[in-house]
């Protein structure tokens, strides 16, 4: 067996490589959180948000921003043979999940990048909260990005694919969503950052991202058979 | 260490797709370092076939058995022992030829080193050599195949398991390709083909399936 190191390696590479090269889903998922945002700030008619609105409004993106990276994270194995390609190697298959959320967390982090500042430019009078809030995205895009990638494996070979992603997703992203949107409601607080059961809902984000890891890890290697 | 016996053991292979059998008692032996020609019609099962002993697909019923490996319980033996080369090159687009080559000789554990070796001497052996650094999705259907038969290739495989392996090739393209998929290459072979007239004279056997038939070896 090759070594699952090298492998994760080689896969995450490639795919890096192959957004990088042609750019099929960051720019959509950035355009898409920008397009919102300018949507949010005309259509509640408010230039500062604060508080469970502001984390509402900045989660709600950033998660309909995703599913657009998350439809696409198997199309290039499903279309181009990379399916049995994999299948074919000394590896084991989870290594294939592990650098398929690997993948998305890089996305999901390069949508950031764009589209915090830009909500924080739109929306916030006070950019204290901003530090502390890199903690939740971490943890929110680790869950999003294993359970997205579960999704996406599972809905690749339907023909309905683009339905299916955001139909399963959603519901599942249920639980993060709360945790993250609890935990980012303090540090958006009027008046600055406050951590009022901050450490509370990182756990529910962590307990999360392990568990959605760990089924993640289980059951992927059925979802690659025939 | 290789385990003794035939390369391929085969006895009342079934494979269904819902309830439409693609297979249906399909048995054959095929001795190490020999060639077996699949002839068939369209819908015959005989793609069907290559991707069960590649272990791409589970066995319906029957026993299959590939480089000693019992399918599907032993599947995960026989990964990285087997070159298939399908209808579908297994190429990413976006990616190079040579970028290709490497991902896949990662994949099969190959030393970086040894691994650039092989890959330049693969991509002369099918006159690839040039044009490897260019996009899978701007190279033609024949230059394609030919990578193609470099990937099935590349971590020299003890199986070949070929489906119309000259399809897209030009001439000097099949002479190419022979030196790596042929006979000759020292592999046993299983050989899917509507060209019974270019490979059937160098199989060892050959497999006739039909449609609600069963399947005869000769």
């Amino acid at each position: 067996m090759t070594p699952s190191r090298a492998a994760f390696a080689a896969i995450l590479a490639k795919d890096l490589r192959a957004e990088l090269r042609t750019l099929q889903s960051l720019p959509a998922m950035a355009l898409f959180s920008v397009t919102t945002f300018v949507i949010f700030r005309f259509g509640l008619d408010r230039t500062s948000l604060s508080g469970s609105l502001a984390a509402g409004v900045l989660w709600a993106t950033l998660l309909f921003a995703a599913v657009l990276g998350i439809n696409r994270l198997f199309v290039a194995e499903r279309e181009e043979g990379g399916f049995d390609a994999i299948r074919l190697a000394p590896i084991d298959r989870s290594v294939l999940f592990a650098a398929k959320v690997a993948a998305l967390v890089v996305y999901l982090l390069a949508l950031e990048l764009v589209a915090v500042p830009i909500f924080a430019i739109f929306f916030l009078e006070d950019a204290a909260g901003l530090g502390p809030l890199v903690a939740v995205l971490l943890l929110t895009d680790l869950g999003l990005a294993a359970t997205g990638t579960l999704i996406s494996s599972m809905a690749v070979n339907s023909r309905a694919r683009d339905l299916l992603v955001p139909l399963v997703l959603l519901p599942l992203a249920v639980p993060l969503m709360i945790a993250a949107t609890g935990a980012t409601e303090p540090l958006l607080s009027l008046g600055g950052p406050s951590y009022d059961r901050f450490g509370t809902w990182l756990t529910v984000l962590g307990l999360y991202d392990l568990i959605f890891g760990l089924v993640g890890y289980a059951v992927f290697d059925f979802l690659l058979e025939d | 260490m290789e385990a003794a016996g035939p390369a391929v053991a085969v006895a009342g292979l079934r494979r269904d797709y819902g309830d439409r059998p693609a297979l249906d008692g399909v048995g054959f032996e095929l001795a190490r370092g020999a060639s077996l020609v699949v002839l068939g019609p369209n819908g015959a099962g005989k793609t069907t076939l290559l991707r069960v002993l590649a272990a791409l697909l589970r066995p319906s019923g029957g026993e299959v058995a590939v480089l000693g490996c019992a399918l599907p319980a032993e599947a995960w033996k026989l990964r990285g022992r087997i070159g298939y080369l399908g209808h579908e090159p297994l190429l990413y687009r976006d990616l190079s030829g040579r970028e290709n080559l490497r991902f896949q000789a990662r994949l099969h554990g190959i030393e970086r080193q040894a691994a650039e070796a092989r890959i330049e001497g693969l991509l002369r052996g099918v006159g690839m050599e040039r044009r490897a650094d260019e996009r899978v999705a701007e190279l033609s259907a024949g230059m394609r195949q030919r990578l193609s038969i470099c990937r099935c290739v590349l971590h020299e495989p003890g199986l070949l398991l070929l489906d119309e392996p000259d399809s897209n090739l030009d001439a000097e393209g099949r002479e190419l390709a022979r030196e790596l998929i042929g006979p000759g290459a020292g592999r046993t072979r299983v050989v899917v083909t509507h060209d019974p007239e270019r490979h059937t004279p160098e199989a060892d056997q050959v497999l006739q399936l039909g449609i609600g038939e069963r399947a005869v070896v000769s």
